[in-house]
């Protein structure tokens, strides 16, 4: 940190743009279908045929960078209901 | 054949009745016959933006349902003889916006009027869809702000996809309209620079705005910009655009870069 930096505040214009260029990357290549939650959906409803699966329980994460997104389920199967199936 | 222009933007409160009043305005001056539409059915704006509002006796919906001729429902501007409104509803549900209704609407007016600029209601539901459907050229009015460049964005598709033009394989011209501009935040590196939003959304300028107090002095008294104070800042901006949208080169200028040294040191103000 430069001695500047305590009297200047970080700009924010160049963190907008660079916000706004990853987001609306992804929604144009997206436009209409989003492939994500499509994906998300499917996912889930395999699990729930095979486990009893409580929706308290399970985490989606997306991360959408630059080039790829990341889509993340984690999904929390009890002891009991891996028995049951 | 006059032309229709949709003034469009996704986001609300970035002044697309502002600036259809302004346009407007200025093309009227120019001794352009123009009509300027409200498709805001439920939350009519331009009428007061115009001045207008007292006057108005039957709607954009009176119209398309057969209870009044279009030449009772256009309401011609005190200032400028050949500038005409036509609002929208303020009771009526926006259903009643039918889309026969508004072709038969906008294809009467373009055999009457140089020019028909259609004021889009804020979203991308039907009012906003039906606004652009028939236009020949879109305005996209835009801040230098995340949402409002996004929102765009959003409606660039639309324009490229749900407009008659775009079904029959025909390319939409779309302007980009930049308004709100603070030059001294944007050199501050604190507002997105007018490249910044010209590089995310690709389409060609049409004016930039500076953001400016006269602006809401119009709409306080119930004038466009451009004619309640010609010579203000905001006005030449947008009698500019109205040039470029006739199709004059005209330069476009970013405010505050011509700007002198002096001026800079002296003229800034607070933001």
């Amino acid at each position: 940190m430069s001695i500047f930096s305590l009297f200047r505040k970080q700009r924010s214009a160049p963190a907008a743009r660079e916000r706004l260029q990853v987001l609306l990357a992804h929604e144009r290549a997206s436009a209409g279908t989003d492939l994500v939650a499509v994906l998300r959906e499917e996912i889930l409803a395999v699990i729930a045929r095979h486990v009893q699966v409580d929706s308290d329980r399970v985490t989606v994460k997306l991360d959408r960078d630059e080039n790829v997104s990341i889509l993340e389920i984690d999904v929390e199967i009890p002891l009991t209901a891996a028995l049951a199936a | 054949m006059g032309k229709v222009i949709v003034v469009t933007s996704g986001k609300g409160g970035v002044g697309k009745t502002t600036s259809t009043a302004a346009l407007g305005a200025a093309l009227a001056s120019k001794g352009e016959r123009v009509v300027v539409v409200d498709f805001d059915v439920g939350l009519r704006n331009l009428d007061l933006v115009m001045g207008a509002e007292r006057r108005v006796v039957y709607d954009l919906i009176n119209v398309i349902q057969g209870e009044a001729k279009l030449s009772q429902a256009l309401i011609r501007d005190k200032r400028l003889e050949t500038l005409f409104l036509l609002p929208a509803s303020q009771t009526r549900d926006k259903d009643n916006l039918t889309p026969e209704g508004v072709e038969r609407v906008i294809s009467e007016l373009r055999r009457v009027f140089d020019w028909v600029i259609c004021d889009s209601p804020a979203g991308i539901e039907s009012g906003a869809t039906l606004a652009m459907r028939h236009a020949d050229v879109a305005v996209v009015v835009t801040n230098p702000e995340v949402s409002s460049v996004r929102d765009s964005d959003r409606i660039i598709g639309l324009l490229d996809s749900k407009t008659v033009k775009a079904e029959n394989g025909e390319r939409m011209e779309k302007h980009l309209l930049l308004t709100r501009y603070d030059p001294n935040r944007a050199e501050r590196g604190d507002m997105l620079k007018v490249d910044d939003v010209l590089e995310i959304l690709s389409i060609p300028l049409i004016g930039i705005i500076p953001e400016s107090m006269d602006v809401l002095r119009a709409s306080n008294i119930g004038a466009p910009v451009t004619l309640a104070d010609a010579s203000s800042a905001p006005a030449q901006a947008y009698f500019d655009a109205a040039r470029r949208l006739c199709g004059e080169p005209v330069p476009i200028t970013v405010p505050g870069e011509k700007r002198s040294f002096l001026g800079k040191i002296f003229g800034r103000k607070a933001a």
